[in-house]
């Protein structure tokens, strides 16, 4: 039977049609994957379905009753929770608190009584087989058991329906794989789940149904059984995609980065590497594999304990941000938006944001005008899409925001750039313009290390892949001379740990 | 992790303030007699019933600098009113009611400013504090009230526990001061046994996790803001009691170190972390600081010296511990095999 079933649902802001009619329908103890591209109409649908938005056109049914007057509250009270990507946990109470939260609000005493709480919070969490202190402060507890208590928290208002927006993001393979456990044991309880995800692999791993939204439009709801990635994507798109790899390497003599075991303890252990100009040096891994900790490492965020560093063929240490700048190395992190960008400050301020000094003139002066030749040949060269350099950055979509970060520290011509998953988030379209700068600025001579767990990213782009797991360098690839499915297994592989090379 | 009556910090202040009176009572004996501590304890009442208002803002993730003004001008006009217009009900009942009520309402409005036009509390409170401290002048012109009526002083003179010494002056714990620390018991049970003061540590936790249960923002906040005017009310006529005049300027500039107190106590300056418990420690902490020195016979002016050593030592070594424990987490778990060929 339908839990919840939406016929034609249509609504558009401003006169913009993010939904176009869209049939929906979840049935009991199902696994339903939502996806989409960024715009396609995926957190409208979702908002929809939690009363947040009021749909213009379309009808609602809950167990098969027209539902006329949708709103947070009647959704909630309906049993169905929205766990959103932020999770909207406290961090500063205790692991029990966070999970009576929600019951202790819809409960109607105005008095507490906290051991009325206590115990069928701890007996929740139990029943989802997880070993959790009860009482220790959700900000101490990694994001995956964070994840769990916002789950066991929606437990506790008797949910049927729960929405997962992007669950897996900030979790590792492990982590992952026990929260698909958690999934299916409330799955035989008859629970219900919307799935929404960009990491197609999971979505086809976990799911029974998914249905594909582009531009508003429902393009379809297949079983998951019938459909690989391949065919998600090309109904993503409205076409297939393929990332052209590239076919020579640009890779100069001069070798401008080594590494000799390289550690940090809790971090990475004796990892070693080598970077030449011009070449493009992938290091893939796992999320808790210390692929960003290596980077963190490098940029001298949070500095290795022990193990050499070389650049240009020089010993050095690294052991702060600026001794890393004044060294030329460049660092785009994976929180770019948080960590890269000044959102109140016009478009072109935030390009030469880093470079502010090479404009300084007699008297301390800013030459602003040479600020704005250069801001605009980056919006040209990257294909930022804006009418004016000097509109805010706030307004501009996230892929087009990532864009300006990159430019950003592109405009400070580094010796090395190291980039932390660099397409995290944006459209396959954006994503070809911002592969074809880096290789551009690579075959200008730039050395690059692109941290990365796309393999598509990394095969078309990458003259060589480091492949990292568990804090240690297990592999190095010529990634001219492999597949997809040769790196998914170094990824994922568990077991030994031997160190070879393939065609280097 | 249990929540203990102390938790870590607290009990690092519980051993800073048994060394401090350890080291005092060597040096002056007098310290450690119940006389001294019941007189300190009074003294340290207005400053007491403060920091149990401001701690309710902070853990909200709010911030006041004005409940000190809404303090000031509820002690002026509430003193003036039942000295010259309803003299006829003067009471000290009256007067902290009347006092409470006013704070309240001004406390009120602070919170709903700061709710419905979305103003960081700062900004909303430093104008406020001019607002209210500014039309107290221009009403009063700073006028000081002398001959203020006796019930006052008989409320702070009164005893809940008293002694007499060798001599016949009495001496003993005051009423003020059972005051305050019942008001700190019930702030306390209030917080952890009510809807609305559980919100108040949700709110400061995470605003938008807050909204999103479905806690009534706008209620919690003005909550908060209102029971500090009210708070302050409270203790504007403990503090003119104690002080036996009216002076216009008396309260305003104290704030710091009210706040001060709260934040040494073991309070997240970003709000959700936080107990009643700390708060009292807090302010025991500045009291035997103060009176030590007094005792110590060392001169007055360095009583601010210590207050902002105090301070920093005290939040110095909290962010320290935090790095601490920052570095020891493990972001990684490393492989411990030994790479075979690496």
């Amino acid at each position: 039977m339908a839990f919840l079933e939406l016929k034609g649902i249509r609504k558009s802001f401003d006169g913009v049609h993010a939904l176009k009619g869209v049939d929906f329908t979840v049935e009991e103890g199902e696994v339903h994957g939502l996806v989409g591209e960024n715009g396609s109409g995926k957190s409208t649908l979702m908002k929809i379905i939690a009363g947040v938005y009021t749909p213009d056109e379309g009808e609602t049914y809950l167990d098969d009753r027209l539902v006329t007057d949708n709103s947070p509250f009647f959704s909630s009270v309906s049993g169905i929770s929205v766990i959103y990507q932020d999770l909207s946990l406290f961090p500063n109470l205790t692991v029990v608190e966070n999970i009576y939260m929600g019951k202790l609000v819809s409960d109607s005493g105005k008095i507490v009584n906290p051991k009325k709480y206590i115990q069928p919070a701890i007996d929740t969490l139990n029943g989802l087989g997880v070993a959790i202190n009860p009482y220790d402060l959700v900000e101490m507890l990694p994001i995956a058991k964070q994840q769990i208590i916002a789950i066991a928290r929606a437990l506790t208002n008797k949910t049927r329906l729960l929405i997962l927006d992007e669950p897996t993001t900030a979790l590792t393979r492990k982590e992952i794989l026990q929260l698909f456990e958690i999934l299916g044991k409330l799955k035989e309880k008859g629970i219900s789940f919307i799935f929404i995800s960009h990491k197609l692999d999971e979505v086809l791993e976990i799911c029974d149904r998914v249905t594909v939204l582009r531009d508003g439009d429902h393009i379809g709801t297949e079983p998951a059984s019938s459909l690989g990635i391949e065919k998600i994507e090309s109904m993503m798109l409205g076409k297939s995609l393929t990332f052209e790899r590239k076919t020579s390497s640009g890779a100069k003599e001069t070798e401008v980065l080594r590494l000799e075991k390289l550690t940090k303890k809790n971090n990475f252990a004796d990892v070693s590497l080598t970077l030449k100009a011009g070449e493009i040096v992938g290091i893939s891994g796992l999320l808790g594999s210390g692929r960003t900790e290596l980077a963190l490492a490098l940029f001298g965020i949070a500095p290795a304990d022990s193990g050499r560093i070389f650049i240009n063929g020089r010993e050095t240490r690294i052991d702060s941000v600026d001794a890393a700048v004044q060294r030329g190395i460049a660092y785009v992190p994976e929180d770019r938006l948080q960590q890269g960008l000044v959102m109140d400050h016009s478009i072109g301020d935030n390009i030469v944001l880093a470079t502010q000094d090479d404009y300084v003139r007699k008297m301390r002066l800013i030459d602003r005008r040479a600020m704005r030749v250069t801001s605009e040949r980056w919006i040209r060269d990257l294909g930022i899409k804006t009418d004016s350099a000097k509109k805010s950055a706030r307004v501009l979509s996230g892929g087009n925001q990532q864009k300006v970060v990159v430019a950003k520290w592109l405009a400070m011509k580094p010796t090395i750039l190291i980039l932390d998953s660099p397409t995290v988030g944006i459209d396959v379209g954006a994503k070809s313009a911002l592969y074809e700068t880096i290789r551009d600025s690579a075959r200008n001579g730039m050395a690059i290390l692109m941290i990365s767990d796309e393999m598509p990213e990394l095969l078309s782009n990458c003259d060589r892949i480091y492949v990292m797991r568990n804090g240690r360098m297990i592999r190095e690839f010529d990634a001219q001379k492999i597949g997809e499915s040769d790196l998914r297994n170094a990824l994922e592989l568990s077991g030994t740990t031997s160190f070879s090379g393939v065609g280097v | 992790m249990r929540r203990y009556f102390f938790n870590r910090h607290e009990w690092f202040l519980v051993g800073v303030l048994v060394v401090l009176s350890a080291v005092i009572t060597c040096i002056n004996p007098s310290f450690l007699s119940f006389e001294n501590i019941t007189d300190l304890l009074k003294s340290f009442t207005v400053l007491g019933i403060f920091s149990l208002g401001m701690f309710m803002v902070i853990v909200s993730g709010g911030f006041d600098i004005s409940f000190t003004a809404i303090a000031q001008a509820a002690q002026y006009a509430v003193v003036a009113l039942l000295m010259f217009r309803w003299a006829s009900i003067g009471d000290i009942w009256v007067a902290i009611f009347l006092a409470v009520l006013f704070g309240l309402v001004l406390g009120c409005v602070n919170g709903a400013i700061i709710h419905f036009f979305k103003i960081p509390p700062i900004m909303v409170t430093i104008a406020t504090q001019n607002l209210y401290y500014g039309i107290m002048y221009v009403i009063t012109k700073g006028d000081l009230i002398h001959d203020i009526p006796l019930y006052y002083r008989e409320f702070s003179y009164a005893r809940v526990i008293e002694f007499h010494r060798v001599d016949g002056a009495p001496y003993g714990l005051t009423l003020v001061t059972a005051i305050w620390i019942v008001l700190g018991i019930a702030a306390a049970l209030f917080l952890k046994y009510t809807r609305l003061g559980r919100s108040i540590f949700a709110l400061g936790g995470n605003r938008i996790s807050a909204e999103r249960i479905g806690f009534n923002i706008c209620l919690t906040t003005i909550f908060v803001y209102g029971a500090m005017g009210a708070i302050a009310g409270l203790a504007a006529i403990v503090d003119v009691s104690i002080a036996g005049s009216v002076i216009p300027n008396s309260i305003v500039g104290k704030e710091l170190q009210i706040i001060a107190a709260v934040i040494l106590g073991g309070t997240a300056i970003t709000g959700g972390k936080g107990s009643i418990q700390g708060t009292f420690l807090g302010v025991f902490l500045f009291a035997v600081l103060s009176n030590s020195l007094t005792l110590l016979k060392i001169p007055s002016y360095y009583y601010k010296v210590f207050t902002g050593l105090v301070i920093l030592l005290a939040v110095a070594g909290n962010a320290l511990q935090i790095k601490r424990q920052e570095g020891k987490k493990v972001r990684v778990q490393v492989d411990e095999i030994r790479a075979g060929g690496a």
